[in-house]
């Protein structure tokens, strides 16, 4: 397949910076049509990054791009296929489409391919609050600065800190534009930025531990100080110097945000669509039963404005909306893009996630559990034996039979006080029972990502040690 | 000068010029810096996916660009465009030119193309061959698994291959260009009864050809695999937890030496002294038995490749001899700022990404043991054969890594299939438990990737079977059940 093969170039591709994307992606699936497309969608994504990493002080890495790229999908009948390129010029975009249409002719007939019918079509109203072009304002040396100010607080903040891997500050934007040919066309801008400090401590013996924080925003005044980052990141790493095994042992765990978020994500993974039609996930055919005890309440909601899965539609055109996943313990939705709702028969949650290749999958809007009362330094004082875990390693869970196995690292408590840390370890245990375990819930919800969770207390895990 | 270069793959098709060359090294190092780098990339890739015995997808696309690098002291500017115009190139050497501040630098005149070396030959790259011969691979997949046994009741099968032609350029005179092929099938089942599941999954590949394909390593062989796996799963009890004996099966469960050691002693983290292997150079960190290597050179390995993405020849490197710690995988930074050897390790995902020392294929030499005498050695362990992914803390040298396939040892005998479960061990000492070395290395089937610092590359893994004397299993069954008391 030759198709895409660029020729000599000749004409100059800067015009392309001026050239609506909005007019290129609508161009390219009136093409699509034109050469015989049933149906059609076309994404095109333009995006800017900056990175720098100060290490020691110094500068260590500064990188600074733009890219941008376009993916088409067609449809004969129910056949389809999809071609991607950066080659915007007008021979590669004709190569792009003609590709796409040669593609699908070798393609099974599925009953259920398409795109979504042009009654579900459209984009949620309103300001969402996700482009903020200040995360550019900076100057250059102001934007190293925080890496360089996050580093030195957690370097300054105890003598055991001896080593680092850094500190860094991430900016990006980006722009996406989704057409197709029931005539739909929306566009949106997120700019993100980000702040991080990976600070190495070194005890006596010359043992060392490594941890990090980070804060992240949609724009630059929401991020946390430098000076709070890197010390947190200090003390984070400082309490895990001198760590040791445990022995092998039952008893109940303490799972703080970042992780608890990580255990929240398997139920995501147990409710898609792609996974449930399949009867690939050990949650397929639970809709409306108990799957978790009575105080989980999960929501997935890509409505939320300034959110870090926010978005005024979906993968495939769909107004984002927000969806009740688990209510007091029962299945209440799957997760869902249009292909998976109509296997399944039910509708679309507006969760398709469109990369510029390949059929939609499913991605999370701002998925969360529902926090609870209890602070995390109460719910570990109920303790009198137990296990806080604060990093996994590993991805040893098996969706199919809900099997659990991950390595772990985090504090031993000790008559409900964090006592001393602990790693080389094992949590495991079947996630059928996972969360009917779910004994407590923290208050402590706060958004570092899309998928967020306050800390939680499961019991009945195994920890594996010596 | 490399006057027969010019009719190559970006002369060729982008009308780029030795005189553009030199203009882009100028503006690179405009402000100074030591060393700056043009790092050419044209991937052309197809994937094909099977589901329900319906070729449900089928993508083909490109992507093209060029990453500017300038290196000053130890500091690395760079900038990315994926518009090869002359315009889009020298304004992202200027920004790259960034990270200097001193007087502008003159790129070395006359460029040393590399020897040309041929580890993976390929007449017809998969890429250019007939789509219909792909998607007949993905349904004899389909098939085959179906057919292993009435309980395997889904199954996904998928094809992917691409073709990367890099030129990498660089000030100190470096020039070379290379065209890398990469192609693999993928199959995952699922195997049902009344009230009970399981997966199993197999695959392979390489940079090879189609024909790879329709010879012994055929879509049949790999979905009998996924299949075998899924069934064997059905029936499979709880593992056991805590520390005990355990034998690795040969191939894939190399992905020990690869998270153990292999991240553990990139040079990078070495030079920044953050990895627990800082130092450990002639000192003792395995056992005598075990010798490691990493190799880039094997033809048509998954891992391999003639020049790495700095444009050095790849080579073999010893890692850990006879249980002595040897030396580090470097890239261009690493060796001049250590002062030690280019061991041909620099890598990239692509175009938009910095360098950085990584892996090829990494496997243990065989030993003299017989596999079957290490298994009968063992009064009650675990017999672990295939693995998911692995993940290491190179800081504190913990790591992980999850079996998917595994029985119970008792009293020498292999006996019943067991859950997955993950492996825990310290990088540093865990091969210094390892008491027994099989004849028997292999090497995996192709399917690995490697993650660091958020980039994907393809890399190998190999191990004869072999037994460590004491890891700690995460399973869940109560010790009392189990009889694993310590």
């Amino acid at each position: 397949m030759n198709l895409l093969m660029p020729e000599t170039q000749v004409e100059t591709r800067n015009a392309k910076l001026e050239t609506d994307l909005k007019e290129i992606a609508q161009d390219i699936v009136r093409r699509a049509m034109a050469g015989g497309a049933t149906a059609a969608e076309c994404v095109v994504r333009e995006g800017d990054e900056f990175s720098t990493v100060v290490r020691l002080g110094q500068v260590e890495t500064l990188k600074e791009s733009g890219s941008k790229a376009v993916g088409v999908r067609v449809f004969y009948g129910k056949h389809a296929a999809s071609t991607y390129s950066s080659d915007f010029s007008p021979k590669g975009l004709d190569r792009l489409v003609k590709s796409a249409l040669e593609l699908a002719k070798i393609t099974s007939e599925d009953p259920y391919a398409g795109i979504p019918e042009a009654s579900q079509l459209g984009s949620i109203a309103g300001d969402l609050d996700l482009y903020h072009p200040d995360v550019y304002s900076l100057p250059g040396q102001e934007r190293i600065s925080y890496a360089r100010r996050a580093e030195k607080a957690a370097l300054d903040y105890d003598p055991r800190i001896k080593n680092s891997e850094g500190g860094s500050f991430d900016a990006a934007t980006g722009h996406k534009v989704l057409a197709n040919s029931h005539g739909f066309v929306g566009e949106y801008r997120r700019s993100y930025c980000s702040m991080a400090a990976v600070p190495i401590a070194q005890s006596d013996n010359g043992a060392m531990q490594r941890d990090f924080w980070f804060s992240v925003a949609r724009n630059l005044s929401r991020l946390e100080s430098p000076e709070h980052v890197g010390k947190t990141a200090a003390q984070r790493t400082l309490r895990r110097l001198g760590a040791r095994k445990v022995k092998t042992a039952q008893v109940p765990i303490v799972f703080d945000p970042l992780v608890a978020a990580s255990i929240l994500e398997h139920i995501f993974e147990g409710v898609n669509g792609d996974s449930v039609y399949r009867g690939a996930s050990f949650l397929a055919g639970k809709l409306g039963q108990k799957i978790a005890a009575d105080n989980v309440n999960v929501i997935d909601d890509g409505t939320m404005p300034g959110g870090f899965g926010t978005s005024p539609f979906d993968g495939e055109g769909i107004p984002t909306r927000r969806t009740v996943v688990i209510e007091n313990g029962v299945l209440k939705s799957y997760i869902l893009n249009t292909y998976t709702a109509k296997k399944l028969g039910l509708q679309t949650t507006a969760n398709a996630s469109r990369g510029l290749a390949g059929t939609p999958g499913i991605g999370p809007g701002n998925y969360f559990l529902q926090p609870g009362t209890k602070t995390p330094q109460e719910i570990i004082a109920g303790i009198p034996n137990g296990l806080y875990v604060t990093e996994f390693l590993g991805h040893g869970v098996n969706l199919v039979t809900g099997d659990y196995s991950r390595g772990a690292s985090g504090l031993w408590i000790s008559g409900g006080e964090l006592a001393y840390p602990v790693e080389e370890i094992t949590v495991a245990g079947n996630l059928k029972d996972v969360f009917f375990n779910i004994s407590e819930i923290g208050s402590d919800l706060e958004f570092r990502g899309a998928v967020a969770s306050p800390t939680i207390r499961i019991d009945g895990l195994t920890v594996g040690g010596e | 000068m490399v006057s027969k270069d010019k009719d190559k793959f970006f002369f060729q098709h982008y009308g780029l010029t030795e005189g553009d060359v030199e203009r882009y090294l100028g503006a690179a190092l405009s402000a100074g810096g030591d060393y700056a780098d043009l790092y050419f990339e044209y991937l052309s890739s197809t994937s094909l996916m099977v589901d329900e015995s319906m070729v449900k997808s089928a993508s083909q696309g490109i992507s093209a660009g060029c990453g500017v690098r300038v290196i000053s002291g130890e500091r690395t500017g760079y900038a990315y465009t994926d518009d090869l115009s002359p315009e889009r190139i020298l304004h992202a050497a200027r920004t790259a030119a960034l990270i200097a501040s001193g007087p502008a630098k003159t790129p070395s005149v006359g460029f040393q193309e590399k020897p040309a070396r041929s580890l993976y030959p390929v007449t017809l790259p998969s890429v250019d061959a007939e789509i219909t011969a792909k998607v007949e691979l993905v349904m004899r997949a389909d098939k085959a698994a179906r057919a292993y046994d009435p309980r395997i009741k889904e199954v996904r099968a998928g094809y992917a291959d691409e073709l990367r032609n890099i030129l990498v350029i660089g000030s100190d005179g470096t020039w070379a260009e290379d065209i890398q092929p990469l192609a693999r099938m993928n199959v995952s089942c699922i195997a049902k009864t009344d009230g009970n599941s399981a997966r199993g999954t197999g695959g392979g590949g390489g940079r090879v050809a189609l024909d790879f394909f329709f010879g012994d390593k055929s879509p049949e062989y790999f979905a009998d695999e996924a299949a075998r796996q899924a069934i064997l799963q059905l029936d499979a009890r709880e593992a056991p937890a805590g520390e005990m004996e355990v034998v690795l099966g040969p191939g894939w469960p190399g992905v020990l030496l690869h998270e153990a050691v292999g991240h553990g002693l990139e040079a990078d983290f070495n030079r920044k002294q953050t990895s627990a292997f800082a130092g450990l150079i002639g000192k003792r960190v395995a056992s005598e038995k075990c010798t490691v290597i990493d190799n880039g050179t094997m033809p048509w390995r998954r891992g391999s490749l003639n020049v790495d993405d700095e444009g050095n020849a790849t080579q073999q490197t010893v890692l850990i001899e006879n249980g002595i710690l040897k030396g580090y995988l470097s890239d261009k930074l690493s060796a001049r700022l250590m002062g030690m050897a280019n061991t041909g390790n620099g890598r990239r995902e692509s175009y938009e990404h910095i360098p950085m020392p990584r892996m090829t294929n990494t496997y243990m030499l065989a030993g003299q043991d017989d596999p079957q005498d290490i298994l009968r050695s063992v009064k009650r362990g675990i017999y672990a054969v295939n693995f998911g992914g692995g993940q290491v803390d190179i800081t504190n040298g913990k790591f992980v890594f999850s079996a998917s396939e595994a029985y119970m040892i008792e009293d020498g005998q292999v006996t019943a299939p067991i859950k997955g479960a993950t492996l825990i061990g310290n990088g540093p000492d865990v091969l210094t438990r390892v008491s027994m070395v099989g004849n028997d290395l292999k090497l995996d089937e192709g399917v690995g990737t490697c993650g660091k610092d958020g980039q994907s590359v393809p890399v190998g893994v190999g191990i004869p079977t072999i037994k460590i004397d004491r890891l700690t299993v995460g399973g869940t069954a109560k010790r009392d059940v189990g009889g694993f008391m310590q």
